[in-house]
């Protein structure tokens, strides 16, 4: 029955548009009488704003209206802490969104915002993380509903007994999404209803939580996104652009445009959270771990409870009898953090695949072997099987294309001119979820098809991929098929995150078709004008799952070279090979991936939010002072995968890619480095100071 | 393009200017307030939205243009100095009906992947093409007196200031690296 679309490589559908500046992005949509919000940020880190002044700001010419807590139009209360905008007078953080100024040009209203005078009442504050803050607390649960803290045998007497003990503390800093096209939103009301054009993750959310904070029906809310400049998460929410400009259309009955600041980036739109992690590995001589902790430590806000799931990645990893996983929480005055690529597994693998690294090494043991060695056969955390584990495949696979054989384990054994080499390698993995999703499928008089499902492309080849995926469940030529994403009066579907999207929306898109090619068979006639449409939705069949351990799984290798004068680290190659589950479409896969590993190499060599204590702020608040890795910085990035089938997970049965790409790269690197240098970095980023001040390296 | 901004509440005063610049060949004349950038003439008053707002700061290069063929970061220039000046933008990369070489291979590379910080690759590449055909050496240019080859080396470093998030640079050096040898 298949057309055999899925699995062909096929350039993306929107590629002449995004390659000609045809594809039109959040503020890009021709309008009348359009005008441009500016948000406002408080220069206080905690405390109540006592006085804003409008009017210096009012005096500018083109300045339509300043929004504050004191005029802007009312929001219901109960929907998010985070979107509670311009309501009250309280400042929780430093940067936080308090007041808006609308104007008849960008020029104008940038200026206004200068021109805002606001007094603060301010409180003490604390901002930055530490291993013995004295808040930290256990929360109740860690993202997005995991216990908090999980133990299964005796971890202390285990480790106690071992042979061999790695006991590490692995630290990471803030990381920043900045995705290139930042939050951004077109608003207009007519006549009571809402229409945004809006960059998001995921616009049936962004509907919802509008329709909720102005009080009003969802039908009366419409939310577009044909077009997203990447989120990594940060866009997986609605978040403070499309609130405020909501607000500020509203209050000057016009249409507006606001975009947030790259600046504005650092902050009210949330980050990945530092992390303090330490690490106890317990094995016999031949590497077989006996037991295993990670405690977790990460950040919050006093607004909202973001709890990063940093040590779930252990639970699941690697065998061993005893073992111990927890998370604490300190609450600080900083804006909440919020999903950043593999939020959870990506800084939790940093830290548990080096500590293999360093296991191996004590052991003796190559670091390959480590892994298939502690390979366990059920989910060590809650007893389930795998519904595929292809770990050592890609192990396996990734170092014969690497060329891992004949490697010299010993650290520094590799030099040519200034530059000493090392290789590293470490795994991944990354849950395979799906949510439910509804779908349309309509057949056409003229022979064409319409399959309609509020998915969103945020650059991941969504659209390409579903369109192959309805092709084949309809059973006819791709090119007969139209589909159309990225639209809140479309089908309501989930985010574009989590690694969820073509797992959850391919599955509705699948059961539309096959209904409509079930009802085409038992209809008779021609067609009527505006076609035949089934609707489906997968709710039932998502809840219906059966519990299982469903990952996709990766192993990442890296080639670095250290300059032995200055410490300088370049990532000479890389080799990804991933397990999961069937690929749709190689090309915008392969993309995926390889964009995960060098958002890894950033992570790895590059990136670090800086927070200065006295002020409460990021002072590398920019992409020149935060710098995330350039094309400069990348030579050669290989991603492959390793055929795997899995009739566990769904119709097409897919496992998603957005995340594994980027979980286990970091460690990778650092292993390489370590290997290269013999010194070993356990606070990223891997900076030429903490290599060019080591004695080991000298 | 209907657009109330920077023109009712500004004009024939001392805050505006009146400019004349072609754009992809096209004449245009505008009264623009002096603080608005290229960046912004371009996309809020002659409604070409291909360069992109990324860092409106000169940081990113979502920004990229061409002017007088030259590459530049179109939200770092004034346009009311732009008299009588040339500027490319990506809408002005393609033929009448068809894709420019550059862009074909773009697309078939899989070069990009949300499209944000599209547009100024390809400028920002049109340009990096011209500058290595007329012998420009670059900070990697081993011999800076002879001719300068489009190795993938080359062609990361002067690509080196347009960022991509979503990490396609693998497929954009390869899509400038295929289209150099076409020529």
């Amino acid at each position: 029955m298949s057309a055999g679309a899925v699995g062909r490589a096929h350039p993306r559908l929107e590629g002449p548009e995004k390659v000609t500046g045809t594809a039109r992005y959040a503020v890009e949509y021709p309008l009348d009488d359009v005008t441009y919000g500016w948000a406002v940020p408080a220069a206080a880190v905690r405390g109540r704003i006592t006085r804003i002044d409008p009017e210096p700001a009012l005096a500018v010419p083109g300045v339509l209206a300043v929004l504050h807590h004191g005029n802007a139009p009312r929001l219901s209360p109960d929907v998010e802490a985070e979107l509670y905008l311009l309501q009250e007078p309280a400042v929780h953080y430093r940067g936080q969104l308090v007041a808006v100024v609308v104007a008849e040009s960008i020029e104008a209203a940038r200026e206004g915002a200068r021109h805002v005078r606001i007094e603060y009442d301010t409180e003490p504050h604390s901002t930055v993380l530490t291993a013995d803050h004295p808040g930290l607390y256990r929360p109740e649960k860690v993202n997005p509903g995991y216990p908090t803290d999980t133990s299964e045998g005796d971890f202390d007497a285990a480790f106690a007994a071992a042979e061999v003990r790695v006991d590490a503390t692995y630290r990471t800093p803030a990381y920043h999404n900045n995705p290139m096209e930042p939050h951004a939103t077109t608003a207009q009301w007519r006549d009571g209803r809402l229409l945004v054009h809006d960059s998001n993750q995921g616009s049936t959310a962004v509907q919802a939580a509008l329709a909720e904070l102005f009080g009003i029906p969802r039908e009366s809310v419409r939310v577009i996104s044909e077009h997203v400049g990447g989120g990594f998460g940060s866009k997986g929410y609605p978040k403070a652009a499309v609130v405020l400009a909501a607000l500020a259309a509203r209050q000057v009955d016009r249409p507006v445009r606001l975009a947030l600041t790259r600046q504005q980036l650092f902050g009210p739109i949330g980050y990945r959270t530092p992390t303090i992690q330490r690490v106890r590995l317990g094995s016999d001589a031949d590497g077989r771990i006996a037991a295993i902790c990670h405690d977790a430590i990460s950040q919050t806000s006093t607004i909202t409870e973001f709890a990063e799931q940093t040590a779930v990645y252990t639970r699941s990893m690697y065998a061993a009898p005893h073992r111990r996983t927890t998370h604490r929480l300190a609450r600080l005055d900083v804006p909440t953090p919020f999903w950043m690529r593999a939020p959870g597994e990506c800084p939790g693998a940093y830290a548990l695949e080096s500590a293999m690294d360093e296991l191996a090494s004590a052991c003796g043991i190559d670091p390959i072997e480590l892994r298939v060695r502690n390979e366990p056969t059920v989910d060590p955390d809650q007893g389930h099987p795998f519904s595929s584990r292809n770990l050592v495949a890609c192990l396996v696979k990734g170092a014969r294309r690497f060329g891992w054989g004949d490697r010299d384990p010993r650290p520094g054994s590799r030099r040519e001119g200034r530059w000493l080499i090392g290789t590293g390698v470490a795994g991944s993995s990354y849950p395979a979820r799906a949510r439910a999703s509804a779908a349309t499928a309509t057949a056409l008089p003229d022979g064409g098809y319409l399959v309609r499902i509020n998915a969103t492309d945020i650059g991941t080849g969504a659209r390409t991929a579903l369109w192959q995926v309805a092709a084949d469940a309809l059973d006819v030529p791709p090119e007969r098929v139209t589909i159309r994403i990225g639209d809140s009066d479309l089908p309501p579907a989930g985010v574009a995150g989590g690694s969820m999207g073509t797992a959850s929306w391919s599955w509705a898109v699948t059961r539309a078709c096959q209904e409509l090619r079930d009802r085409l068979g038992h209809h008779s006639g021609s067609l009527p004008p505006e076609g035949l449409t089934v609707a489906a939705s997968t709710a039932d069949e998502v809840r219906a799952q059966r519990p299982m351990a469903r990952y996709a799984y990766g192993a990442q290798f890296a080639e670095v070279r250290v300059d032995a004068d200055t410490g300088e680290v370049r990532v000479s190659r890389m080799v990804g090979v991933f397990a999961v589950g069937r690929v749709v479409n190689p090309t915008t896969a392969r993309s995926q991936l390889i964009g995960g590993m060098t958002m890894g190499i950033s992570m790895a060599l590059h990136e670090e939010g800086l927070l200065d204590e006295r002020y409460g702020d990021w002072v590398n608040h920019d992409l020149a002072t935060y710098h995330i890795t350039g094309c400069a910085d990348v030579e050669q990035i290989e991603a492959e995968w390793v055929d795997e089938e899995d009739a566990d997970l769904n119709p097409t049965g897919v496992k998603g890619l957005g995340e594994i790409g980027i979980v286990g790269t970091a460690a990778a690197i650092a292993n390489a480095v370590r290997h290269a240098t013999g010194v070993r970095v356990r606070d990223l980023p891997i900076r030429l100071d903490k290599l060019a001040g080591s004695s080991p390296f000298a | 393009m209907q657009n109330r901004s920077g023109s009712a509440s500004v004009a024939g005063d001392e805050r505006s200017s009146p400019v004349a610049f072609t754009v992809n060949g096209t004449r245009r004349e505008l009264t623009l307030d002096n603080r608005t950038t290229l960046l912004d003439a371009l996309r809020e008053h002659l409604d070409l939205v291909g360069a992109k707002k990324g860092c409106d700061h000169g940081q990113c290069g979502s920004c990229t243009v061409l002017l007088e063929g030259r590459r530049v970061k179109s939200c770092l220039i004034l346009a009311v100095t732009l008299d009588d000046c040339a500027i490319t933008t990506v809408e002005g990369l393609a033929g009448p009906d068809q894709l420019s070489p550059l862009q074909e291979a773009f697309v078939a590379q899989d070069a990009f992947q949300c499209g944000y910080c599209t547009p100024g690759q390809l400028c920002s590449a049109r340009g990096v093409l011209d500058e290595i055909a007329e012998g420009w050496p670059s900070a990697v240019t081993d011999d800076l007196t002879g001719a300068v080859r489009p190795t993938d080396a080359e062609i990361r470093e002067r690509m080196a200031g347009n960022l991509c998030r979503c990490g396609a640079y693998p497929h954009i050096v390869a899509a400038i690296r295929e289209t150099a040898g076409d020529r």
